[in-house]
């Protein structure tokens, strides 16, 4: 049988920007993984006779301040900055969808859950999430926790908002009527139908995520300065942009690339699973 | 809002209070004794049970206290009103700037939807909403201040420096902070214009052989005129929690820069009341905007 593409891939790399979406992202993270074979420099290997020196053959995007390939320290830099923002919309997405699904479904819980997530949107994300890794201390794990805090009333209000429109169909009454219990129900029949929401909230969460963990660790209450990821390489080369300014760009542009082109491949697959929205936007 | 902003109280004390850091170790220095340490403790109340605490806490809140900052040695209220000024500015110019983009923009988009300027301007918003403003800000500072000289490279004038003066120190962060908040208000405008475009006295007006942007700007607008108010409502508070970010770059001595420095001295009162008043005023204007709706729009109030 010869390979075939499914045709939601198909479709959904239709729009040619999301195919390019996916593909950086996909370079991003290859590079990440791969990130030894990249460049034979070690990320933390100084060299201060080559310090600051510009973009060229042996250094494809020069070196820092202390003389280290900048190359090697974004590819290394991604494994932590990727894994960051990839935990925390995991944990963001896991702790939404079920706060979601509760306040959705019961109506009990409802009014309790809501008022806490509007509580905490009350906060201006970087703000909260300033506040709550200075409580646990700047750490990398910590960031994580504080940031899943941060985003998930976010994806619990769109969860929520889907349950309550799941909730009313027909064959959720049908489910209901022939004695599947709630539990039951809320797995089978209302969690697959929210997939589509899910999906485009953990994008877009990712999204965020790297920017925010890039925010926490610039102003110097995120990651620790000495694990190189892609804020903590801008927050500490900054006072020598002025003489090489590739050293605070290309970790800067490493970010806008990713977080680009997962918010477009959020839109795509937003575009893709409710054609309703393509045509009323 | 009343209950939203009560557990709001109640989140950023347990916040606070929840901390494994240890002011009065950062106070006291490494040779206090323990005497020393009781004394402080009883100075600032924390040998009291936590309920107790928060009690006299709500007791000094419901009266404007906010407490002492550890660090500073004076009134929280007192040092987040020092720093208001140049926040409140820095905000104010950069909604002026994020709106003078996101509507005009917006309004293009939905008139000329699905075709190029559309696709532009929704790229471009998406872009905008990629870039790190720290980044940002450090390129613009690099370009405009440190190679061209246009604008001071960091600092807000010197105390008393006239209002221009001040106007000009904050142009660069206020475009960081105004251009990627753009994105939320230009989205907005676009889609309330194009429901509003679909409307049957839309469809009149073009009928009587009105002059499009007329149609487009008197009647259509007009009339989309209220969720684009809201975004712009609620784009003021996001600005205070991006101002954050952007004082530490251009080293403004704003609330941001305050809050920052308390994060690093573990100066739990400026924090606790920092994010008190900030939570406060988004609840606040969320407050006004949703009055706003009814007064605008009759049909809400049903």
């Amino acid at each position: 049988m010869a390979w075939q593409i499914p045709l939601v891939v198909r479709k959904l790399f239709r729009r040619r920007i999301v195919l390019v979406a996916a593909v950086c992202l996909g370079l991003v993270v290859l590079m990440s993984l791969f990130a030894d074979w990249v460049t034979a420099f070690d990320p933390n290997d100084t060299a201060v006779a080559q310090r600051l020196a510009r973009p060229s053959g042996e250094h494809h995007l020069g070196t820092d301040e202390l003389g280290r390939d900048l190359l090697a320290r974004i590819a290394h830099g991604g494994r932590y900055s990727l894994s960051i923002a990839a935990m925390t919309a995991i944990g963001a997405v896991a702790m939404g969808t079920l706060l979601g699904l509760l306040s959705g479904f019961f109506r009990r819980l409802d009014a309790p859950i809501s008022r806490v997530v509007d509580a905490m949107m009350s906060f201006p994300d970087i703000l909260l999430a300033i506040a709550l890794v200075a409580i646990l201390r700047p750490s990398m794990l910590n960031v994580v926790y504080a940031l899943v805090l941060v985003y998930t009333p976010r994806v619990a209000r769109v969860v929520r908002a889907s349950t309550l429109v799941v909730r009313e169909l027909l064959y959720v009454e049908a489910a209901r009527a022939v004695g599947v219990s709630s539990v039951g129900i809320l797995l089978r029949h209302i969690l697959p139908n929210l997939m589509s929401p899910i999906l485009v909230q953990s994008s877009f969460i990712f999204a965020y995520a790297i920017l925010a963990e890039a925010a926490l660790s610039f102003l110097g209450v995120g990651v620790p300065p000495e694990i190189p990821t892609w804020g903590t390489m801008v927050a500490g080369s900054q006072q020598y942009a002025h003489q090489a300014l590739w050293i605070v760009l290309f970790p800067g542009l490493a970010i806008v690339i990713t977080a680009l082109s997962l918010q477009l491949l959020g839109d795509g697959i937003r575009d893709l699973l409710d054609p309703r929205l393509k045509k009323s936007m | 809002m009343l209950l939203v902003m009560a557990l709001v109280a109640v989140m950023v004390f347990v916040l606070t209070r929840a901390a494994s850091g240890d002011p009065i170790g950062v106070l006291l220095g490494d040779q206090a004794t323990e005497q020393d340490i009781a004394r402080i403790k009883i100075v600032y109340g924390l040998d009291k049970p936590l309920l107790v605490q928060f009690g006299y806490w709500c007791k000094e809140l419901l009266q404007g206290n906010l407490g002492d900052s550890i660090f500073l040695q004076r009134p929280v209220t007192q040092a987040l009103w020092e720093r208001a000024e140049p926040t409140t500015l820095l905000a104010l110019m950069a909604v002026f700037i994020a709106t003078a983009i996101g509507v005009p923009f917006g309004i293009l988009s939905a008139v000329f939807r699905g075709k190029l300027v559309d696709q532009v301007c929704s790229g471009l918003a998406m872009l905008g909403a990629s870039i790190p403003s720290f980044w940002f800000g450090l390129i613009l500072m690099q370009i405009f201040a440190v190679s061209l000289g246009w604008f001071p490279v960091s600092g807000y004038g010197e105390p008393g420096a006239s209002i221009w003066v001040r106007i000009h120190a904050l142009m660069l962060p206020s475009v960081v902070l105004g251009v990627l908040n753009s994105a939320l208000i230009l989205r907005f405008t676009r889609s309330s214009m194009l429901d509003v475009l679909g409307e049957d006295y839309v469809r009149t007006a073009r009928a009587k052989g009105l002059d499009e942007s007329v149609v487009v700007l008197k009647h259509a607008l007009r009339n989309a005129l209220v969720p684009i108010v809201t975004v712009i409502g609620l784009t003021v508070a996001l600005m205070i929690g991006g101002a954050v970010v952007t004082e530490t770059v251009f080293g403004l001595p704003g609330v941001g820069n305050l809050v920052v420095s308390a994060v690093l001295r573990r100066d739990y009162p400026v924090i606790q009341g920092a994010l008190l008043v900030v939570a406060g005023i988004y609840v606040l204007i969320n407050f006004f905007v949703d009055l706003l709706y009814t007064v605008v729009d009759p049909r809400v109030r049903g």
